[in-house]
C-alpha cells in the first residue's frame, strides 16, 4: 500500500524545520556561501532561548548588510566597521537586552579594528560574530586583512605578497589577549559536525551575555565561492586545505 | 560656571540617557564635569569615554536607534572625524545632540576660538543631501538652555542637532540659571513615544530596522524628497533669531555666537556716534533667518557679516538679500578675536565709506 505523504508530515515526525524567526525573504547570498547557514543558526539560537523580544542585532557593511531582512528581530545597520560602537551603546543603554554584532573580515579587522579592539577591551557584554572568508565579497573580491599569502584577489592579482601587504591578521587571537573578552572561539560551518559545534558556540555566547560575562567573540572561517572563483564543493576543500592551517579551529579562550 | 560645564549640567538635568565622547581642547570640561557629577548614580545617565570621535558618534547612532537621548561634544578636528557618523544619523533619521566648541582650522590648527566650521555645520558636512539643526549660543545661559531645545527639535523632526559654539563661549564664565531636573524617559515611555526605535520586537509589531541603506533608486529618491520636505518644514517653523536695535537701523551687523556679543558692543559705540546700527543675531543657523534679514532690507544701506572666519555665513546673508543692499564680510581668524572697535572701523571702511 502506498504511503500518503500526509501520513508522514506530522508534528511528531518532524526532525528539522525552518526557524520561526527566519523570514520568508529570499536570501541574496551566493550559492555555497556560509552566511546563510550562520544567519539560520543565529535565528535558531534566539528562538530556542526565547529571546526574540529582548534581542537587538547590529548588521555590518558588506555581504551581511541586508541580514535584517532575514531574522525577525529589531536591527540596526551600522556604518562600515562601526558595529561594535553601536553595540556598546545599545547594551549600555539597554542592559536588559541581548545585543550582538555580525561583521565580515574587512569590516571587523580592517576599517573597524579600533572599534573591535576597544569594545573587546572594555569587555562590552555583547556577542560579536565575525565571518572570515579572506576576501571582500560585496565589493567584488578585493584583498581583505585576512587574505592568505599568495591568494589572488582583484587587488592582489598576483597573490598577496607578504613583503608588500604583510601577513593576514589573526584578530581573533588578538582579542583573546584582551582582559575584557570572556569567550573567544574560531569555528566553521561547512559540515554537519562544524554546524553543530558552531551552534553550540553561539548558544554559549548568548548565555554568557545572560550571565553578564565579558565579550564573547566567535570567528567563523567561511567560504566565498564567488570571490574565490571556485564552486561550493571546491571552496570547502580549499578552505580546509588553506584557511584552517592558518586559522585553526577551536576555543582560544573560555573563562 | 563655564560654558562647557553648563552643557554638562544641563544634560544631566534634562534627562539625557547617554554621553559618549573623546577628549579635545577646548571642550574637555564637558566630559570631565559629567564624570565628576557621576550621574549614573543619580539619574542613571551613562557617560563613556570612547576610543575616538568616530566611535563616539557611532555610539550615538546605537543609542539614538534605541530611542534614547544621547549626545557628544567635541571640537573642530574631532567633529570632522564625526562627519561619517552624522550623515548616517541623518540618513537613518535619528535624533541626537552634537556640541561643537569650535577652534581655529584648517588642520590641527589652534585651540583658540573660531567660527570657521559654519559651512560644515549648516551645509551638511558629510556626504549626501542632508542638514543638521544648528543652534548658536551666545552666552553660557544659552549653552545650558540649548541642550534641552536641541533635543526637543531633534526628536520632533527625527534629525541630528548641533550646538555650534566656540572656544570663547565654552571657556567663558557667566552666571547661569539652571532648569529644574526632568526625569529620563522610561523604556516603556520610549517604546510608546518612539515606535520606530529598536527596543526589542514584541509580537504586536513588525521588526524595527534602523538603517540608511536603500538600493532601489526610485525608493531612495522618494526618501531624499521626504528628507527635503522635512528640512523645508524646519525652515518654515523653527527659525530663531534676536534683533537688537533693528527697527530704525540703516546699517546691520549679522553675527552669531561670540561675534554677536562683540557686535552688540559695536552697535553701542556706533549709536553713540549717531550712526544707526543694529544687530541681527541668528540663533538657528540652520534654519537660517533668511526672511528676518529680508524684512529689514527696506531701511538698510549696508550689511556687515561679522564672523571669526574668512567669510562663510556671509554667503547665506548674500543669498538672502541678493543685490538689494551691499553685503560685506569682516572677520579675524586663527584664534584672533576682533575687538568692538575693529568691528566699528570695518563697518565704517567697508560699508559706510565704501
Amino acid at each position: 500500500m502506498a504511503i500518503d505523504i500526509k501520513e508522514i508530515i506530522k508534528p511528531e515526525n518532524i526532525v528539522y524545520k525552518k526557524s520561526s524567526l527566519l523570514t520568508d525573504n529570499v536570501m541574496h547570498y551566493c550559492p555555497g556561501c556560509t552566511h546563510g547557514v550562520v544567519n539560520r543558526l543565529v535565528a535558531e539560537v534566539i528562538e530556542e532561548m526565547g529571546i526574540q523580544e529582548e534581542t537587538i542585532g547590529v548588521t555590518p557593511v558588506g555581504c551581511a548588510v541586508l541580514l535584517y531582512n532575514y531574522i525577525d528581530i529589531d536591527w540596526q545597520e551600522a556604518a562600515h566597521g562601526r558595529a561594535p560602537a553601536l553595540g556598546t551603546a545599545i547594551k549600555r543603554l539597554r542592559p536588559d537586552r541581548y545585543v550582538f554584532t555580525y561583521q565580515g573580515d574587512g569590516d571587523l579587522a580592517a576599517i573597524g579594528t579600533a572599534e573591535t579592539i576597544h569594545a573587546c577591551n572594555r569587555g562590552e557584554k555583547i556577542v560579536m560574530i565575525f565571518i572570515n572568508n579572506g576576501i571582500y565579497g560585496m565589493t567584488g573580491g578585493q584583498m581583505a586583512p585576512t587574505t592568505l599569502e599568495g591568494m589572488k584577489t582583484a587587488t592582489s592579482p598576483f597573490g598577496r605578497d607578504a613583503s608588500h601587504d604583510g601577513l593576514p591578521i589573526k584578530i581573533t587571537e588578538i582579542v583573546a589577549t584582551l582582559p575584557g573578552t570572556s569567550y573567544v572561539t574560531r569555528q566553521a560551518a561547512h559540515t554537519a559536525n562544524s554546524v553543530r559545534k558552531l551552534k553550540k558556540a553561539l548558544k554559549k555566547a548568548f548565555l554568557n551575555q545572560k550571565e553578564g560575562k565579558g565579550t564573547s567573540f566567535i570567528e567563523v572561517v567561511s567560504t566565498c565561492s564567488s570571490g574565490w572563483k571556485l564552486n561550493p564543493v571546491d571552496s570547502n576543500k580549499w578552505m580546509e586545505d588553506n584557511m584552517f592551517p592558518y586559522f585553526p579551529l577551536g576555543d582560544i579562550k573560555d573563562e | 560656571m563655564k560654558g562647557n560645564e553648563a552643557i554638562a549640567e544641563a544634560a544631566i538635568r534634562c534627562g539625557v540617557d547617554g554621553y559618549f565622547g573623546y577628549p579635545i581642547t577646548p571642550q574637555s570640561e564637558v566630559m570631565e564635569t559629567l564624570m565628576d557629577n557621576k550621574p549614573w548614580e543619580t539619574t542613571g545617565m551613562v557617560v563613556l569615554q570612547a576610543e575616538s570621535e568616530i566611535a563616539s558618534i557611532n555610539m550615538l547612532y546605537g543609542g539614538a536607534g534605541c530611542g534614547k537621548k544621547v549626545m557628544t561634544s567635541s571640537s573642530s578636528p574631532g567633529i570632522s572625524l564625526m562627519q561619517e557618523g552624522l550623515t548616517y544619523l541623518a540618513g537613518a533619521e535619528l535624533p541626537c545632540l552634537v556640541v561643537n566648541v569650535v577652534r581655529g582650522g584648517p588642520g590641527l590648527g589652534t585651540i583658540q576660538p573660531a567660527q570657521s566650521d559654519y559651512f560644515q555645520a549648516v551645509k551638511g558636512g558629510g556626504h549626501g543631501d542632508y542638514k543638521l539643526i544648528v543652534l548658536a549660543p551666545a552666552s553660557v545661559q544659552e549653552m545650558s538652555d540649548f541642550v534641552e531645545l536641541a533635543f526637543d527639535l531633534a526628536f520632533k523632526y527625527r534629525n541630528p542637532a548641533m550646538i555650534l559654539s566656540d572656544g570663547m563661549i565654552g571657556q567663558m564664565m557667566e552666571k547661569v540659571e539652571m532648569k529644574p531636573f526632568k526625569p529620563r524617559w522610561t523604556n516603556e515611555e520610549i517604546a510608546e513615544m518612539h515606535p520606530w526605535a529598536t527596543t526589542g520586537k514584541p509580537a504586536s509589531r513588525e521588526r524595527n530596522i534602523i538603517t540608511s541603506v536603500e538600493l532601489d533608486p526610485n525608493a531612495f529618491e522618494r526618501f531624499n524628497l521626504k528628507l527635503q520636505a522635512k528640512y523645508k518644514t524646519i525652515q518654515e517653523n523653527e527659525v530663531r533669531c534676536e534683533m537688537i536695535n533693528c527697527d530704525d537701523a540703516e546699517y546691520l551687523f549679522v553675527a552669531y555666537g561670540s561675534s554677536a556679543r562683540i557686535c552688540q558692543k559695536a552697535v553701542d559705540l556706533l549709536r553713540a556716534k549717531g550712526i544707526k546700527a543694529g544687530l541681527l543675531r541668528p540663533i538657528t543657523l540652520f534654519p537660517f533667518p533668511t526672511k528676518q534679514i529680508q524684512s529689514l532690507v527696506g531701511n538698510l544701506k549696508g550689511i556687515l557679516s561679522v564672523e571669526l572666519s574668512m567669510g562663510q555665513m556671509v554667503e547665506d546673508v548674500r543669498l538672502a538679500v541678493g543685490q538689494s543692499v551691499p553685503v560685506e564680510h569682516f572677520g579675524r581668524v586663527g584664534g584672533v578675536i576682533h575687538s568692538p572697535e575693529e568691528v566699528v572701523e570695518a563697518l565704517e571702511k567697508k560699508i559706510i565709506g565704501g
